[in-house]
């Protein structure tokens, strides 16, 4: 029968079937952070448990880590939790990349970037944008704690299956259009909950198009459309990312990984049971205008009118955003003015986002009414190739920051924070209420539509400067 | 995990839809290392007029009157009412764990965040799918009169209302057994060890590069 690319994981990991649509699944990697892993560990002790196998794990410290001077951890409460990490894999033996070692990084970038995630692998994280390793052709996708210690007592974990869903997008995107205004796109088209219960495999040749690094830019917020697992088809690109990294196979087994690793793709009379095709050609820059992903239109578009919503429950969600955002109906997008500019996170903190944001903003300067526009690599390694390139300096002389590694403020767990009202184009994944500071005003966008807006001073599209 | 056993409780209303895990627990207090003390922090940017100071033990929190679960009886309330994609966003279990030490122990929406929904389970605290006109009558009824009640059956899945009308609904098989029983997850899946050490060995074969060990 044919298989869609996320039946064939499935099956390739299920150790058995209980027959009511769960089934147990092998566990091929987990990735380990501070914020979700303590009470795991601590669950573990106290069941007088070990790890099944301990080197399938990889942890390192991504959220709570300062980015501007690694000594100093000012907030107890933050330390203890690194330290309980260090603690934790210490006491049990799993390797950790530590905050002074340059393979550091926010996690979903380095399982990538060592080869730690690889093609047809099931890996797991608990955290919800491991989705981003999807666009390696694994089965991966964000658990709870108590899952977390699961995986680490069993290395399996039960799971039930998910139904297919297939994003194509047709075509090719124009000039200055990238991954993450496609992926803001489908979720403006999906909704939030569009791909609840759902596999989403995203397809066509827009996707094709794209280079590993965008493609974990639409993995990365699969799970902002609902999906927990996001999944695009191995080809030579994801081959040729692949090959050389510490982690990934050498030699004879290079080869015989490379022959399994090219069946990773739907086939073609595979079923789905839901299809969305979206033309590549209508994607404009995108920006969230609300307090979840799915509020967001394009540069040239304007902030809705909740008047214009049918339905009850949806128009006092725009008038509740609109209310917490401060922005009135009708305005143009290009009309708000912004704070601060963030660009990083596990969604665009890669070198290719780097490098498109300094390419807008070389020999210019960022606004005057900015108080704060910075870049936070999404690992030491991504900072190091930055730097070698003259990217640091291209944003230093154009008057960004330039920091240390981590999660930074996608969320503010260090203290890299929004005051409450300050509005920030940020490159991150979610635009919840308080999400980058309690009060804070999140719009989402594109690393060149940040940087362009950095410059400006406002939203402008990034084609036109 | 305790079992969980049939009960009546009051009904909270939380008229908003796609409440995500962000609102539920703010992230100033995922640092803790503890699986409790969450409660008091439980939607903690509507709860509470002032921030948090996470070091400050003693500090006394202004209080926001408007927000539903600060109100009597609804500070008592065992049963969340909530619209669709409730627990959207990030895997933080410590939602869960926020919900569960406030006292609730049912949530009912017509949909929900996929790894929310997995979580609540580990904690025996249960998420009920509801047709979204029945969501919609029970907010009518909760709407109208305060501190109304509903008795939650698991065994018989079905959610009762003090004027006696029933909603029945759906849930996996192997997710209610474990909650009716309060059994352990990672107990029960140690049973298959023979299985998982036989898949290993057949794995190793064909993919041996996922047996290379991480090292630093
Ligand atoms: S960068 Fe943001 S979304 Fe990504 S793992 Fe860190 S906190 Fe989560």
């Amino acid at each position: 029968m044919a298989k869609t690319l996320y039946d064939k994981l499935w099956d390739d990991h299920v150790i058995h079937d209980y027959g009511d649509g769960t089934a147990l699944i092998y566990i091929d990697r987990q990735l380990l952070h501070e914020v979700t892993s303590p009470q795991a560990f601590e669950g573990l002790k106290l069941a007088g448990r070990k790890p099944w196998r301990l080197n399938t794990n990889l942890a390192v410290p991504d959220h709570n880590v300062p980015t501007v001077n690694r000594e100093v951890i000012e907030d107890p409460i933050s330390k203890l939790q690194l330290e309980t990490l260090d603690a934790n894999c210490k006491e049990t033996g799993i390797t950790k990349f530590d905050m002074f070692d340059e393979r550091q990084g926010i996690v979903h970038v380095i399982g990538p970037e060592q080869g730690a995630s690889l093609p047809g692998m099931t890996i797991v994280c608990g955290d919800s944008h491991t989705s981003t390793n999807g666009a390696l052709g694994a089965m991966a996708f964000g658990i709870g704690t108590s899952e977390v210690e699961h995986v680490l007592a069993t290395q399996c974990l039960v799971q039930k299956k998910a139904k297919n869903m297939l994003i194509k997008v047709n075509g090719r995107v124009g000039k200055g259009i990238t991954a993450k205004d496609i992926v803001l796109a489908i979720i403006g088209e999906i909704g939030t909950a569009g791909g609840t219960g759902y596999t989403i495999e995203f397809g066509g040749d827009a996707i094709s198009a794209l280079s590993m690094e965008g493609r974990m830019t639409v993995c990365n917020m699969a799970i902002e459309a609902g999906a927990r697992v996001g999944l695009i088809a191995v080809d030579q690109t994801t081959i040729d990312y692949v090959e050389g990294r510490p982690y990934s196979p050498k030699c004879e087994e290079w080869d015989l990984a490379i022959e399994l690793w090219r069946d990773l793709k739907s086939d073609k009379d595979a079923h789905f049971d839901k299809v969305i095709e979206l033309d590549a050609a209508n994607i404009e820059p995108q920006v969230t205008w609300g307090t979840s992903p799915e509020m967001v239109t394009s540069i040239s578009g304007v902030v809705p009118d909740p008047e214009h919503e049918k339905s009850d429950v949806k128009r006092e969600g725009i008038e509740n955003a609109l209310k917490y955002m401060a922005l009135k109906p009708a305005t143009a997008i290009s009309d708000i003015k912004i704070d601060k500019v963030f660009i990083g996170s596990c969604t665009n903190s890669r070198i290719e986002d780097l490098r498109e944001a300094a390419n807008v903003v070389k020999g210019k300067k960022v606004s005057s009414d900015i108080k704060l526009a910075m870049i936070v690599p999404g690992s030491g390694l991504v900072k190091h190739q930055a730097e070698e390139e003259g990217l640091d300096k291209i944003f230093l002389e154009s008057g960004f920051e330039w920091r240390e590694p981590g999660c930074s403020m996608c969320l503010g767990m260090n203290p890299d924070q929004l005051e409450p009202g300050e509005r920030c184009a940020s490159t991150s994944n979610r635009n919840f209420e308080g999400r980058q500071g309690q009060g804070g005003r999140t719009h989402l966008v594109s690393p060149g539509m940040a940087a362009a807006a950095a410059v400006a001073g406002h939203f402008v599209d990034v084609r036109k400067l | 995990m305790e079992k969980f056993k049939t009960f009546t409780g009051i009904v909270a209303p939380l008229d908003r839809s796609n409440v995500d895990t962000d609102a539920i627990i703010p992230k100033q207090f995922l640092k803790s290392i503890k699986r409790s003390g969450f409660g008091p922090n439980l939607f903690d940017d509507w709860r509470y007029l002032d921030s948090a100071n996470p070091l400050n033990e003693k500090q006394t929190r202004k209080v926001n009157p408007d927000f539903v679960l600060n109100q009597s009886p609804y500070d008592k309330a065992e049963v969340l009412l909530a619209r669709e994609n409730f627990g959207c966003g990030s895997s933080r279990e410590h939602a869960v764990w926020a919900i569960t030490d406030f006292g609730l122990k049912v949530v009912l929406a017509p949909s929900f965040g996929d790894i929310f929904y997995s979580n609540s389970f580990k904690n025996g605290f249960l998420p009920v799918r509801l047709k979204a006109e029945e969501i919609d009558s029970l907010f009518n009824s909760v709407e109208s009169r305060k501190g109304f009640k509903v008795t939650v059956n698991l065994e018989e899945q079905y959610i009762e209302t003090e004027d006696k009308e029933k909603f029945s609904f759906n849930i996996d098989a192997g997710l209610k057994e474990r909650m009716l029983e309060g059994l352990d997850d990672i107990g029960l899946t140690l049973n298959h060890a023979a299985e998982i050490r036989e898949y290993e060995q057949r794995r190793k074969k064909i993919t041996p590069w996922l047996f290379k060990e991480v090292s630093a």
